[in-house]
């Protein structure tokens, strides 16, 4: 498993999650549009922020005349997640130089942290360098795909036919990447744990209700680890 | 928009560098730096802790339908879990769960 081999793979891994991206882009770029956005301040969301949910929670808030800084904090704690998914990368990448883990965070989103991980946690021996090459082989196509599409819908308008039920590609496209990650007790545990507490948390504001449910299922995960290894070790 | 143009792009700013230090944040700052086993072990279930339950209210309460629960939706969730589980494969799922989901969106609407 070479860099280059695992940078292809990446690729491969990547490619169908384009189907969630070019959507999620080109309505992001239609949207903003419509709210009046220009063309520059649209492709600075999507370029320089790169996270459709905050974007669009920016932008709903943006559209609802929200005090600029509510706007920049709200949008941002949708984005507190980002840092969960830096620390559980921490141990398999913190081996390479910082400007290599200064470009993995610039394309760190939620499609190519949940495939890169599953990726490490199956194949432990692979090389920093080769883990590296699959979270930019994942990248590859996504980045570039996302900007392209988001400048379509703010450069063409609507060409999706109103009604679609285009929104719903979010949860087929991570229903994807989670339910491979379920193969022990403790990672079926956390993740109920996590459906019930953003349930239970839907009503804190700014969306810190899925932290509280995070951090909780995380702990509930660990914990039921834990015990299995105490019983197995007793 | 109500917005100044430097207000937005303050926003747009001040958004997407907030958003890269939280990007980088641990994996920046500990680097190769070993970390204690019971802060790994938490770590191990970062992935499974966040995602589920993103996108539970999405399946359950759409905003496209005002946050009703909507029969399309919800099939086509449960559809691609089975798929997932029965092909453990993310291309097929992915590709499985859309024509499910365009599927009864034509069959029904």
């Amino acid at each position: 498993m070479t860099p280059s081999s695992e940078y292809w793979r990446g690729n491969r891994d990547g490619l169908p999650l384009l189907l969630v991206i070019a959507p999620f882009g080109a309505v992001f770029g239609v949207v903003a549009t419509e709210a009046g956005l220009d063309i520059a301040q649209v492709m600075g969301f999507s370029v320089l922020v790169i996270a459709g949910a905050a974007q669009f929670v920016a932008l709903q808030m943006m559209v609802e005349h929200a005090p600029a800084l509510i706007v920049l904090a709200a949008s941002l704690a949708v984005n507190l997640r980002m840092a969960m998914y830096s620390a559980s990368l921490a141990p398999h990448l913190g081996r390479l130089p910082f400007w290599k883990r200064a470009l993995v965070s610039y394309v760190m989103v939620d499609q190519t942290y949940a495939a890169a991980i599953l990726r490490y946690e199956n194949q432990p021996q692979l090389s920093p360098q080769a883990r590296l090459a699959y979270f930019l082989g994942v990248a590859t196509p996504i980045v570039p795909i996302w900007y392209l599409f988001t400048w379509a819908g703010a450069a063409l308008g609507s060409a999706v036919p109103a009604g679609l039920p285009i929104d719903f590609a979010v949860p087929i496209t991570f229903i994807a990447l989670i339910v491979p990650m379920l193969r022990t007790l403790p990672h079926v545990v956390a993740a109920l744990v996590s459906i019930l507490g953003a349930l239970f948390f839907a009503g804190l504001p700014f969306n810190l209700g899925l932290m509280v449910a995070a951090l909780l299922a995380m702990v509930a995960g660990a914990e039921t680890e834990r015990r299995m290894a105490k019983r197995r070790g007793a | 928009m109500i917005y100044s143009e430097w207000q937005i792009w303050a926003i747009i700013l001040g958004l997407g560098l907030g958003t890269y230090l939280l990007r980088l944040s641990f994996l920046g700052l500990i680097g190769s730096r070993p970390m204690p086993e019971w802060v790994l072990r938490h770590l191990r279930y970062t992935a499974v802790a966040v995602m589920p339950g993103l996108i539970t209210p999405l399946i359950l309460f759409p905003q496209a339908t005002d946050g009703q629960l909507e029969p399309v939706r919800l099939s086509a969730a449960l559809a691609t879990i089975a798929i997932s589980l029965w092909t453990r494969n993310a291309t097929l799922t992915i590709l499985g769960g859309a024509t499910v989901l365009f599927g009864l969106h034509f069959a029904l609407g």
